[in-house]
């Protein structure tokens, strides 16, 4: 350490210290915070507009739906989901990949089926179609 | 021509208030021309004077500067009434008011960095309280909410220790004299940093 660092260290007073570290404790706990609000607690399935299943993003699992043209499978790991294949003509739902944000939805409309994550807070709460 | 039936005196107050206030808003235009990659994540430079006026001659002072500076800074950047001019305005104001509370902090134990760091995040808070409320209304803006905490703290930690060598150099013993009694731990630094501090002595202290 320099001369210099060691008079600029000097102007700092033991709870200065003190503030300091309080100021990064708050943006380390403000990353915390949001980082959390975005992990998604479980997936909603739902055909025909009915929730066929809610399940916890804990395991591996594959689960079947059946819709008016046919099954659609979603595949479920820890702490992501996605709709792994569906009958659908343009297979949007399929392409959109994996969701892992709580708040995120695809939509099979053509099957009418839908993958929701649950949990946290939810960006938004509506979606029209 | 007719004498001005209207006299105004500036007091020494006034006279302080506007040369304190103008080397804030020169720090405010100085500082406008640094490039940052986020809007409103800025160093605060103008501050500086506002913790050495708060220091020296008192909370009302300090007020009076740092709301100059805001107002008069903006016009001269030309963004008077513009969105950033409102985001500052809230921040100085909710600092003024935390800084106002954080002068009583015994001074044994906290110094202008506190102030300093505690005035930014006010500042913050604020900023994010408005854009969140008017510009920008949208949860989404608190992901930024990181971001401008690190940057109060950091750009907090160097503005409180520049006005606490000012004003440890303001108030040694000597301190007129060239580059002399920089306060605890001084006769330190180049020759270059020591001219640099009586300048800025002879600045603040006329």
């Amino acid at each position: 350490m320099t001369h210099g660092a060691r008079a600029w260290l000097a102007l700092i007073r033991p709870g200065d210290w003190l503030v300091m570290g309080g100021g990064l404790l708050l943006a380390g706990y403000s990353v915390l915070v949001l980082a959390r609000a975005g992990v998604p607690d479980g997936a909603e399935i739902r055909a025909r507009g009915n929730v066929v299943a809610r399940l916890k993003l804990d395991r591996p699992q594959t689960v079947e739906v059946e819709g008016p043209l046919g099954m659609t499978r979603i595949e479920i790991q820890p702490g992501r989901a996605r709709v792994a294949a569906d009958p659908g003509p343009r297979q949007y739902c399929v392409r959109q990949g994996w969701l892992s944000r709580a708040g995120a939805v695809a939509i099979c409309a053509p099957n009418q089926v839908t993958l929701a994550l649950t949990g946290g807070r939810v960006a938004y709460d509506s979606l029209n179609y | 021509m007719t004498r001005s039936t209207i006299e105004l005196r500036a007091t020494p107050e006034d006279i302080r208030v506007a040369r304190h206030g103008a080397a804030a808003i020169a720090l405010t235009v100085a500082e406008a021309a640094i490039p940052l990659p986020l809007p409103g994540v800025k160093p605060g430079l103008g501050n500086i004077i506002t913790l050495v006026v708060l220091a020296r001659w008192g909370w009302r002072e300090a007020a009076w500067v740092a709301l100059l500076r805001v107002v008069a800074g903006s016009l001269l950047l030309g963004q008077f009434l513009a969105p950033g001019f409102f985001l500052s305005l809230t921040g100085g104001v909710l600092s003024l008011i935390v800084l106002a509370l954080a002068r009583h902090l015994p001074a044994r134990w906290f110094g202008p960095v506190s102030q300093s760091i505690l005035a930014a995040i006010a500042h913050i808070s604020g900023q994010i309280l408005v854009a969140r409320l008017w510009l920008v209304p949208h949860d989404g803006i608190f992901y930024l909410v990181p971001v401008f905490a690190l940057a109060a703290v950091v750009f907090g930690t160097v503005n409180g220790l520049v006005a606490a060598r000012i004003l440890a150099g303001v108030d040694a013993p000597g301190a007129g004299g060239a580059g002399q009694g920089e306060g605890p731990g001084a006769s330190s630094g180049s020759v270059g940093d020591s001219r640099k501090g009586a300048r800025w002595r002879v600045g603040l202290l006329r």
